[in-house]
């Protein structure tokens, strides 16, 4: 799999600060990547320095294996956390200027917005000022201007805020589209759920430093515990929290079930599921096996909690 | 498109469709117009003659005095003076010069009295003193036994007339209408910097608060928003003050025109100082011209053209640093201090320093140093100033812009993403280094 970003040991120091300490990272082309971390981790600092907001004070940023150049900005869309427009300018001049000091000629520009502006429904916007908007519909004119000039690296900072329900499932398809149609997606969010359903890759910074990244499944594997969640209908309840002790440790657990079974969690240590099972079939009648898949949000917080 | 005219572009835009823009543009000039018809309408309206009672025990003055538009003058010395002085209080004579019949004309020097309830004008004074002086003085020839007619014919005029080393004649004195000259170019300089430098500092702080100037900036480099702000900003005054130029003048020949009134004349000279001068007045006019076509004109307006750009671009960039620096207008002010007091420095020393010495030290060193330069060599041009000074001091003014705009940059890149804060002095020498 090729790499569209890569980032070779960033440092990037305020004063005293250190923002970012020695950071690599790679993102496949083609992939969502979830850029997470709690606030001050660093996530916005990096973020500048791809945009060529700011520049490092070492380290590298390669673009499609070619190290950033201010050309490189018309194949970047970004879209800050805070939000911004011009208030009292209006919407089309807004996205036609924008799009051109991305490098868009003036007539490509204006059929990118059309088509655009009609995807999302807002064609009438056309000449009404940003201030005459409310906050969700400001929003979407921003999804635009991102996303005008088709570049090949998206980069959303929490995209979803700000959006209702239905307007965020819009832009939420829209976003899987692009991915679809060759764009690389990074995203920067708290925002737990959306990293599970949308990235395939992932990153976590903490204090300045990368604690983790990879392909979400195999993060999920490196963080898995060996540990699963047990339903069973017995007669013996006794017996088999003996047994169980004596080769496990035992926790209790809940989950939805139809059954009056009794649950617990079970940790295996070294030893394999199938034991286990052997063990639970000759005490009664198993009515729910699965194995604890660590959540983003768990990985998170061990993480960073560690 | 360049991306720098892009952003011209837009803040030309953005500046000229603003709505105060708009109003202040065909308002200003409306309401200077108004002002100025006002004052000439005043002036039209003061044609009320002031009544001066005069009563002259000797007889010798009354001759002295000519009535004018301003003043009139009127002989009661055949009535008793307590009756004139108790019927003034009432009356409509403004005021009551009394000379009373004294033993030598010497005492006359200290015995004339001015008897008004309200106090006259210094000028007014000034004149009834010369002219009683200089009568006086005739009759002390006359009793010296000298020949007042050879003395008048004797008095002579002297006019040394001054010329350069290098064969140029000009023309001495005058000076009032080289500084006027050199004075209205350096305070439009100056007008223009505190305007249109504070529309810079408040687009930049706008885009700030919008929060939209971390997208521009995903886009383009600070220092090209920079500029382009600074450039787009001042076309968009330049457009204003032509506005202004071509409005006031339609305006103000229209409506004199209109009520005939000559509004540039100052109103209520005083009779005899008019007098007195409108001899001179014509030659003067004529010297003032002749002046006038005398100055270097040519290297006056190139040289307002150069300062005007070299000193609006350095002042600019100042105020575009401290808008990134602030988070908004009120915390700017402890940063505008330092930037408008060279330029009001430069203003009091074109006025007071330049008038008197135009080559002297001060006006020298003032007019090279770059912060002051525009306003002070532009006023120091009309007097001559050598070439060496000219060139040293716009070579020093726009390598400082240089210098300026590149630091101003920096704490413009590292201010425009900075929230929140009230920046300290010592904080902004950091940016600096980021």
């Amino acid at each position: 799999m090729s790499t569209i970003l890569q980032i070779n040991d960033l440092v990037k120091q305020y004063g005293n600060f250190t923002a970012l300490n020695k950071v690599s990272l790679s993102v496949p082309t083609g992939s969502i990547y979830g850029l997470l971390g709690p606030n001050g981790a660093g996530k916005t600092s990096l973020i500048r320095i791809i945009n060529q907001i700011t520049m490092p004070d070492s380290g590298s940023v390669f673009l499609d294996g070619e190290k950033l150049k201010p050309d490189h900005i018309a194949h970047i869309g970004y879209m800050p956390e805070e939000r911004g427009l011009y208030k009292s300018m209006k919407v089309g001049e807004q996205a036609l200027y924008l799009a051109q000091l991305k490098g868009l000629s003036k007539k490509e520009a204006k059929i990118q917005l059309d088509y655009w502006f009609q995807k999302l429904e807002i064609e009438g916007w056309w000449d009404k000022k940003i201030e005459e908007l409310s906050k969700g519909m400001a929003q979407k004119v921003q999804f635009v201007v991102t996303v005008l000039h088709k570049p090949k690296l998206l980069i959303f900072d929490e995209p979803f805020s700000g959006f209702d329900p239905v307007n965020a499932n819009i832009i939420k398809d829209e976003i899987l589209e692009l991915q679809k149609n060759g764009a690389t997606i990074i995203f920067s969010t708290h925002r737990m759920e959306s990293v599970e359903e949308l990235c395939d890759h992932i990153a976590l910074l903490h204090q300045s430093n990368k604690l983790i990244e990879g392909k979400l499944s195999d993060v999920k594997r490196q963080f898995r515990t060996n540990t699963y969640k047990v339903g069973i209908l017995t007669q013996d309840v006794e017996g088999l929290m003996v047994q169980l002790t004596q080769k496990y440790t035992i926790a209790q657990t809940n989950f939805k079930s139809l059954n009056d079974d009794l649950k617990f969690e079970v940790s295996l240590g070294e030893s394999s599921p199938n034991e286990l099972l052997q063990l639970l079939l000759q005490k009664g009648q198993v009515t729910h096996f699965e194995e604890n898949i660590p959540s983003v949000n768990d990985i998170f917080i061990k993480s960073v909690s560690q | 498109m360049s991306v720098v005219s892009l952003i011209i572009k837009r803040e030309f835009i953005a500046k000229v469709r603003n709505k105060s823009f708009i109003v202040m543009t065909f308002l200003s000039p409306l309401l200077f117009v108004a002002i100025a018809a006002l004052v000439g309408y005043l002036a039209s309206m003061k044609a009320d003659t002031k009544k001066i009672a005069i009563h002259d025990e000797s007889g010798n003055f009354i001759s002295v005095f000519k009535n004018s538009d301003a003043y009139s003058y009127h002989d009661l010395s055949a009535i008793d003076l307590q009756f004139v002085k108790d019927s003034i209080l009432n009356t409509k004579y403004e005021g009551l010069l009394y000379f009373p019949k004294v033993a030598s004309l010497r005492d006359y020097e200290s015995k004339i009295q001015y008897i008004s309830n309200e106090s006259p004008s210094m000028n007014f004074i000034g004149t009834i003193e010369s002219l009683i002086g200089k009568k006086i003085t005739e009759q002390n020839y006359i009793v010296a036994g000298l020949d007042t007619l050879a003395i008048k014919n004797s008095v002579s005029k002297v006019s040394v007339n001054l010329a350069k080393s290098s064969g140029e004649e000009t023309v001495k004195g005058l000076n009032e209408i080289k500084i006027a000259i050199g004075g209205a170019f350096g305070y439009l300089i100056m007008m223009f910097i505190i305007i249109y430098g504070n529309l810079v500092m408040r687009s930049v702080i706008e885009e700030k608060t919008n929060r939209i100037i971390e997208i521009i900036i995903s886009s383009v480099k600070p220092f090209q928003l920079m500029m382009g702000k600074i450039i787009g900003t001042s076309l968009a005054g330049i457009l204003q003050f032509l506005i202004w130029a071509i409005i006031g003048f339609i305006l103000f020949f229209g409506i004199s025109t209109y009520f005939g009134v000559q509004m540039g004349a100052t109103p209520a000279l005083d009779a005899g100082m008019i007098e007195a001068g409108q001899a001179e007045m014509g030659s003067k006019m004529q010297l003032y011209i002749k002046e006038f076509l005398t100055l270097p004109i040519g290297t006056l307006l190139v040289s307002f053209v150069l300062y005007f750009i070299g000193g609006y671009f350095l002042y600019s960039s100042f105020y575009a640093a401290i808008g990134a620096a602030v988070d908004n207008e009120t915390d700017s002010q402890q940063f505008l201090l330092p930037i408008i007091m060279p330029l009001v420095l430069g203003v009091y020393i074109g006025f007071f320093t330049v008038l008197n010495d135009p080559h002297g030290t001060v006006a020298t060193v003032f007019s090279i140093i770059p912060l002051t330069s525009p306003i002070v060599m532009l006023m120091r041009i009309p007097f001559g100033v050598p070439i060496w000074q000219l060139v040293l001091s716009i070579v020093l003014l726009f390598s400082t812009f240089f210098l300026v705009v590149w630091f101003a940059s920096k704490i413009y890149r590292v201010g425009i993403l900075m929230y929140g804060k009230k920046p300290t002095w010592r904080e902004l020498f950091k940016w600096m280094k980021y």
